[in-house]
């Protein structure tokens, strides 16, 4: 913490970076985001078991745009977000500067984009055992079951959108469900409005989600959405080898075709 | 009116279940579905969570539901059938904290106010509400400091408070309490001489409301205040949507080929699309003007149009928020300010 506190500093100090994303002390025991502008202000970051949050999310808000320059301290996930956003023409390599934070809970400084993929290259980014658990329990289900767990967790749903909010990857200054000219989704929320919200937000996050778990977190009547997108993820792997987050310059599945692809629909 | 206190036991509430169902009254109460906890229909006592401290989502939804049909019709050649939603069911909430009962004033200060909402007033008119006082309470709630306290009774038809032998105090508050209480008069035992508050948690008071009030006018152009409360908001519309007090919502029509309905749903001042005019214009484009919109409709506005405050300190939208948004915490910075 001492490091990442004396890094910030000098980031600040020699005006290198504008502001520092990173934790804070939040609620009881919660940690929150903060934005450090001031050098004598970075004794305010922390670092600990509770700081959860994608903090890449605040890289596309306007308002932390305003800002200047971030330093932003990212564990694995928001570092794998950085580069699916840069693949997505979203940021370039001199819009920021990433505190890594190892699965050690190290600091890493990570000066470019490159740096980054170096850096994930050396990790795994699969699923972990106990996710790969809960995956296989729906798998095992009957489609009937299946669809009956889904109905019930989606029929919580109050359409308050945290899910979209928390991801970092959701980044549309105009969601397409809040598009009504034609209105491809229903914005209330009933059984369908629900039911296509959530299936709509998995499939434009098919090879895109970072697995962070930001929306299953965020989510206030406790629906795990994370389950959805890991389902995706680990599927577009199987079909095209690839994850999300890896390089600064990827090709990614949902914004990608190929002439000699051999299914047909595409021709 | 004079509030009658009786006893209700422990064992008696299963029994009252049976009498309220016996007159043709659907139950809401807490019940839990995994961590969380929603107001759903119960046909047993025995069905309720226990031992929370607040539900994951206020019962506001028993008379303004996040989804609603104010009308449907259907279309038969060239005739328009419209259909007028139907008359709610004879309701009671049970469970409710006294802050949640508290909201329900909140709510149709609004929906009387400028427009006599039916369908929101027949629902309120066929729900009868049950409160239970809070034994415990967290860092989050703060009804104390909005007029409330864990005991009110303003709200409840009849208010319960759990005494150490597990039994319950009950205060009959309203008319509708009494008819409640009529249904099973053997059940409501002459009540105790013990003290109820012994009983209640401890919500200290954490900021002074006036001292609020008169601030916020003042602090609307601090642009540097809301923006650095505000910073770390997503603009979801979780506080809204879990809050019992927040009112706001949108009108949606789907049409088809056979019918169609008009809905009433959900909204949320903390959207961006909430205010976007058709033009493209957005007189609230950041979200630091949504977040200031947020507290002072909910402390100022409010108050100057309904004379209420448009919160109840049950402290939801600050445990459930994605962003660690404190409301207490940042009204606490406003009314202590120099």
């Amino acid at each position: 913490m001492e490091e990442l506190r004396k890094k910030a500093r000098e980031l600040l100090t020699s005006g290198a970076v504008k502001v520092i994303i990173g934790y804070g002390k939040g609620s009881g025991p919660k940690a929150r985001a903060i934005f450090v502008r001031k050098p004598e202000q970075t004794d305010q970051l922390i670092f600990n078991d509770q700081c959860l949050q994608n903090l890449a999310v605040y890289l596309t808000k306007p308002e932390v745009k305003a800002l200047g320059k971030p330093a932003i301290v990212a564990k694995i996930p928001a570092l794998r977000a950085i580069l699916q956003l840069a693949a997505e023409n979203q940021l370039k390599d001199e819009d920021l500067l990433a505190l890594g934070i190892s699965p050690e809970g190290k600091l890493v400084e990570l000066a470019s984009l490159k740096a980054i993929e170096d850096f994930l290259a050396g990790l795994s980014l699969e699923l972990t055992g106990e996710e790969k658990s809960l995956l296989e329990k729906i798998e095992k289900m009957s489609p009937e079951e299946r669809w009956n767990f889904w109905q019930d967790q989606f029929k919580k749903c109050v359409k308050c959108y945290a899910c979209r909010a928390s991801c970092p990857m959701c980044y549309c200054e105009r969601c397409l469900c809040e598009c009504n000219q034609p209105q491809w989704v229903p914005v209330a929320s009933h059984q369908i409005g629900n039911l296509d919200w959530h299936i709509i937000r998995a499939m434009h996050l098919a090879s895109r989600c970072v697995n962070c778990g930001d929306c299953a977190r965020a989510c206030p009547v406790g629906i795990p959405l994370n389950l959805l997108n890991q389902k995706l993820a680990e599927e577009v792997f199987k079909q095209f080898s690839a994850r999300a987050g890896m390089k600064a310059a990827q090709e990614y599945a949902l914004c990608n075709w190929k002439l000699e692809d051999k299914e047909n629909f595409i021709r | 009116m004079t509030i009658e206190r009786k006893l209700l036991k422990k064992d008696s509430v299963e029994k009252l279940f049976a009498k309220l169902k016996a007159d043709g009254r659907r139950i809401l109460a807490p019940k839990a579905r995994g961590e969380e906890i929603f107001f759903e229909e119960v046909s047993s006592a025995s069905e309720m969570a226990r031992d929370y401290i607040q539900t994951t989502l206020s019962a506001k939804g028993a008379v303004f539901p996040c989804c609603e049909a104010l009308l449907k019709y259907t279309l038969e050649g060239k005739d328009i059938k419209i259909q007028d939603p139907q008359e709610p069911k004879p309701t009671v909430l049970f469970g409710l904290r006294p802050c949640d009962a508290a909201s329900f004033a909140i709510l149709n200060s609004v929906f009387s106010w400028d427009y006599n909402d039916s369908q929101f007033r027949n629902r309120m008119k066929n729900t009868a509400i049950i409160g239970v006082s809070c034994a415990k309470a967290d860092e989050y709630c703060f009804c104390t400091s909005v007029g409330g306290s864990p005991g009110d009774t303003k709200g409840s038809d009849i208010l319960l408070t759990q005494l150490s032998s597990g039994d319950y105090l009950a205060e009959i508050v309203t008319d509708k309490g009494k008819e409640i209480v009529a249904l099973a008069p053997e059940l409501f035992e002459a009540a105790p001489s013990e003290d109820k508050e012994k009983h209640l948690a401890n919500v200290p008071v954490k900021f002074d409301l006036n001292q609020l009030m008169q601030k916020l006018p003042a602090a609307f152009n601090n642009n540097e205040l809301w923006l650095e409360q505000s910073l770390r908001c997503l603009g979801c519309g979780a506080c809204a949507f879990v809050c019992p007090a927040c009112v706001c919502f949108d009108i949606q029509d789907e049409a088809g080929k056979e019918g169609g309905k008009r809905l009433r749903c959900w909204d949320s001042c903390g959207f961006s699309l909430f205010t976007l005019h058709t033009s493209g214009h957005n007189p609230r484009p950041v979200q630091s003007q949504r977040w200031r919109q947020r507290l002072m409709h909910k402390f100022s506005y409010f108050n100057d149009r309904q004379k209420f405050i448009g919160c109840v300190g049950c402290g939801r939208c600050s445990r459930l928020c994605p962003a660690d948004m404190n409301l207490l915490e940042h009204l606490k910075a406003i009314a202590e300010a120099k």
